[in-house]
């Protein structure tokens, strides 16, 4: 009877452990090649980075960490299939991903069907508004980098100002945000140009602009190498005004192809990039050193900010998991809704359910190029 | 002539020499071979981000740049060797699928070997704008524009007077005839893809430094490239600089004057023009057809 | 061609999970476009590297008026099919008096001008990011669910098929071949070419938007991605692969290429490298295509004692 009896509680003992050994699987589908391997490349690095570091660390809730990860390739029904895949073959507990707008839209119905957490690394403020039950995100959205723009340049009297886009869907996005919550800050849109993904040459936009009477500043709402050849093109024409860029542009790689050209033009971006001159005082100052410092000595490469989304996303699901004290989707989603006073490297995260984001104005720091790095404006 | 005029004719004929030069790629190819190479945009990537890396390794410019000129070249020929030569006689399809598959794997090693990102290349002669009639125009440009013109002066006198230059020219008119006067076809396409992708590759780095370089950055290149191929007549030397300074120039000014958005369905909607109205392109004769 | 209803019908049994079920999906879908796209590659020897904006008129064209003006879904749909088979009678005219390379790039810049379209009139299309499009419902019945959706797009798939082959033996089909074979011989024995040709254009254009309308219905979302060259290119790879003047050959070529990225997955940063390799060496090696390739091999095994 009692070798019954331990036999049983042996059994039962070890198939319980098997359980709890079971790792905690973390999907991702992230655009690593692609028009987007900009974005993706350095997402898909922080992800496994930090996947290794969490596991040597011990796991999360004594369980090992599984990150399952898919190239989308920029083509949202590529991302739509392998998110598929995510959620019905390989059975992830959340999904972490979707580096563009347009592959996370396309996902959005099936984490919301199958009832999975799905923090999005995409930009446009349409993936959180109206707020959806299950999916969450990390980077600021393009209409904060609009309100922040225009409050700088408010501070500088600017009362007019130029607005020039490219044709990708970032670049949209954030011009039509910027086009609505202008007249919030009592500025005036006097000129509005566009160029194509691949052009080579906006001196044709940037010469309309220049003759539109009373332009005070020029905006670039833009993302890839198009900025770089505008902000070129607007020396070379000696255009004198003060030129925004957009958050989309926030690497060093920006000013390494703008060159000389750079000088002087701000943008908003996170904290991240100017870590090191942070003062010591600043909340924000561990984290983003911390993560700058460990990326480039694992890969000897620029950090990038949206290596960083990446980063908030996969802590702030850990944070979620070891709240809810499992890994069962729905308590990790209400566990994810509560976070708050969360530091990222983004800057404060505080979800509510009516705020699947959580980052407010002050997450973005407006940044000026000087000699060649980036330079916080006070 | 208004200052902004000027600017968009200035800016225009850059792009365009620029779309010459792969225009040119693409005529050389198609004569000796009759085969559309849809990878001729990948040798202009080949040149950029050949030129970046080995200045990355501390080349100088002029040796960084023949390197990276010498390596397309080598990749041309391997192009005939393993792609197009053992294919001969296939149908016109497979012929074209061949070579986007080409230029898939390029696409794919370029990614491999060198990376994802964008990358410029340093200006040859600095980037202090000159001012030319109220415009202003990037040293640079008038360096594309200059070494352009260098170009098809030197290709005009590499086919009318040298030997290898007429084999070119024999082969692309009559294969048969060319062969039974003793010149061999084989060594006809090796060196006619060498110098195509030696053209492209000379086009990637003289606009490297105005345009950035990265591995996608063929695609649309290749494109346009072949749009201004068949404006200037396909086949046709001059066509294709004729075609590719026009179809600079009406992008530009399409650009300034019409819409900046659809800029770049004008390449593509005069392709579909001239196809439809003058098939044979500005400067082609009429084709004929044998039944 | 029971061989394929049964094989449609017996698919389900190997289907585990809704993942199989959409990438079977995936496949019927290409699998349409692919066999009405072989009617004109293979058979009337065309070529077309502009399908995808066929497909992507046939998508959007649906999405729209469902979405924007409200039309019942199934209405759009067939509203977008008979559009797109219309702009390719109008443009067809002009362009298929073009032979081989310059058809293919008339087609190509056709193609082109369509997604470009499609990007950039965003007030209508939701530009690159796409829109969302309703589902699929007829009279307050909606379609909903990958196991319904598997057998739609099924039994569609097998009339295609069936359409197909019916075509190919008809007397359109053989004036097709005909003038595949020499278009002024055709036309001594009386064949009106440019007329095949043109319905032949058409037709595959109208099949390929109603593969692309169901697409976008099922998905329930649309993005300028399905319209572009690089679609155009893999559908024409598809029907080149399996088997040109093959119904069939398109069907599995269609399958074959829409499984292999997810099979591909595993070479990660060398999956394009993988993919132009494997594009380069079927086209020389195997030129006819797999499944005439197969068979003639088969043959010959036959005929050798």
């Amino acid at each position: 009877m009692k070798l019954h009896a331990w036999l049983a509680t042996a059994i039962l003992a070890t198939a319980s452990a098997v359980q709890a050994q079971a790792p905690i699987r973390i999907g991702a589908f992230l655009s690593v090649t692609g028009p987007a391997a900009f974005l993706g490349d350095p997402e898909q690095k922080t992800l496994e980075l930090y996947v290794e570091r969490l596991n040597a660390a011990g796991g999360v809730l004594g369980r090992r960490l599984e990150l399952v990860s898919y190239d989308s390739g920029g083509d949202a029904e590529k991302a739509r299939t392998f998110a598929k895949r995510l959620i019905e073959q390989d059975r992830v507990d959340l999904i972490v991903g979707g580096s563009t707008t347009g592959e996370t839209m396309a996902v959005v119905p099936l984490a919301e069907a199958a009832g999975v957490p799905f923090i999005s690394l995409a930009g446009a403020v349409v993936i959180v508004e109206p707020v959806k039950k299950w999916v969450f995100k990390t980077p600021h959205t393009d209409r904060m980098a609009c309100d922040k723009i225009f409050v700088d340049m408010k501070a500088r009297g600017v009362a007019k100002a130029a607005l020039i886009s490219g044709s990708g869907g970032f670049d949209k996005s954030m011009r039509g945000e910027c086009l609505k919550v202008a007249k919030n800050h009592g500025i005036d849109i006097v000129a509005d140009e566009t160029y194509g993904a691949g052009d080579t040459d906006m001196t044709a936009q940037l010469t309309k602009i220049r003759n539109s009477a009373g332009v005070q500043a020029v905006l670039n709402a833009g993302f890839g190498q198009g900025p770089a050849i505008v902000t070129r093109n607007y020396r070379q024409l000696g255009i004198t005004v003060p030129l925004y860029q957009s958050h989309g542009v926030a690497s060093k790689q920006f000013i390494k192809l703008a060159g000389d050209a750079a000088e002087g033009v701000r943008l908003p971006a996170a904290a991240l990039l100017v870590a090191e001159t942070l003062p010591d005082s600043d909340p924000q100052k561990t984290v983003v050193l911390g993560y700058k410092q460990a990326y480039e000595a694992r890969f000897k490469q620029d950090v990038s900010t949206f290596g960083g989304h990446a980063y908030d996303g996969l802590m702030l699901a850990v944070e979620a998991i070891k709240k809810a004290g499992s890994a069962d989707k729905a308590r990790v989603r209400d566990a994810l809704e509560s976070i708050r006073g969360y530091m990222g490297t983004a800057g404060v995260v505080n979800m509510s359910a009516q705020d699947h984001m959580g980052l407010d104005l002050t997450a973005f720091r407006m940044l000026e190029v000087r000699k060649g790095d980036w330079a916080l404006v006070q | 002539m208004s200052a902004q005029l000027a600017q968009f004719l200035l800016s225009g004929l850059t792009v365009g020499a620029i779309y010459a030069l792969v225009a040119l790629g693409f005529c050389i190819i198609y004569n000796a071979s009759h085969v559309i190479n849809f990878a001729q945009g990948e040798f202009v990537m080949i040149g950029g981000m050949a030129a970046a890396s080995f200045l990355g390794a501390g080349l100088p410019l002029p040796l960084a740049a023949l390197a990276a000129v010498a390596l397309a070249a080598l990749i041309g020929m391997a192009l005939v060797k393993f792609a197009v030569a053992p294919a001969r006689g296939a149908s016109v399809v497979t012929l074209i699928i061949i070579t986007i598959g080409a230029a898939i794997l390029l696409r794919g090693l370029a990614t491999v070997v060198w990376d994802k990102r964008i990358h410029a290349l340093p200006a040859f002669s600095g980037d202090a704008p000159i001012a030319v009639a109220g415009a202003t125009i990037a040293p640079q440009s008038l360096w594309v524009i200059g070494v352009t013109a260098l170009i098809v002066c030197a290709l005009w006198g590499f086919f009318n007077r040298t030997l290898t230059g007429k084999a070119i020219l024999a082969v692309s008119h009559n294969r048969l005839a060319a062969q039974l006067v003793g010149i061999s076809v084989q060594r006809v396409l090796l060196v006619s893809f060498a110098l195509s992708a030696a053209l492209g590759a000379l086009a990637g780095i003289l606009i490297g430094p105005i345009t950035f370089t990265s591995w996608d950055v063929g695609v649309m290149l290749g494109l346009k490239g072949f749009a201004a191929a068949i404006l200037g007549g396909m086949g046709s030397g001059p066509g294709a600089v004729v075609g590719g300074l026009t179809l600079g120039l009406l992008e530009s000014l399409g650009a300034g004057y019409l819409s900046s958005a659809y800029k770049d369905a004008i390449a593509f909607i005069v392709m579909l023009a001239v196809l439809v109205l003058m098939p044979g392109g500005l400067l082609g004769g009429r084709a004929t057809e044998r039944v | 061609m029971l061989a394929l209803a049964a094989a449609v019908a017996l698919a389900p049994l190997a289907l585990a999970n809704n993942y199989h079920y959409e990438i079977a999906i995936l496949v019927g879908l290409n699998a349409i476009v692919c066999v009405g796209l072989n009617l004109l590659i293979g058979y009337a020897g065309q070529i077309s590297l502009g399908h995808a904006g066929f497909f992507g008129i046939g998508a959007y064209g649906s999405a729209i008026l469902a979405a924007r003006y409200g039309w019942p879904p199934v209405l759009a749909l067939a509203a977008a099919v008979a559009a797109a088979a219309a702009l390719a009678y109008a443009v067809g005219r002009p362009i298929l008096r073009l032979k081989g390379h310059y058809l293919a790039m008339a087609t190509l810049g056709l193609g082109i001008i369509i997604s470009i379209v499609v990007a950039t009139e965003d007030r209508y299309t939701g530009g690159p990011d796409g829109m969302s499009v309703p589902p699929l419902a007829l009279g307050g019945v909606t379609l909903a669910g990958e196991r319904a959706w598997y057998w739609l797009v099924g039994a569609l798939l097998v009339a295609t098929v069936w359409l197909s082959l019916n075509l190919i033996d008809s007397p359109l089909g053989r004036a097709l071949r005909a003038l595949h074979g020499s278009e002024v011989a055709a036309g001594v024995a009386g064949i009106d070419s440019p007329r095949h040709k043109l319905l032949a254009f058409a037709l595959s254009a109208g099949i390929a938007a109603l593969a692309g309308a169901l697409a976008a219905h099922y998905t329930g979302f649309i993005t300028p991605g399905k319209v572009t060259f690089q679609h155009s290119i893999e559908l024409v790879v598809m029907v080149v692969f399996g088997g040109m003047a093959s119904t069939f050959g398109a069907v599995v070529g269609a399958a074959v290429l829409t499984a292999l990225p997810q099979l591909l997955t595993v070479f990660k940063e060398y999956e394009m490298v993988v993919f132009g390799g494997v594009m380069m060496l079927t086209m020389i090696f195997m030129p006819r295509g797999l499944v005439p390739t197969l068979a003639a091999l088969a043959a010959r095994r036959e005929r050798a004692p």
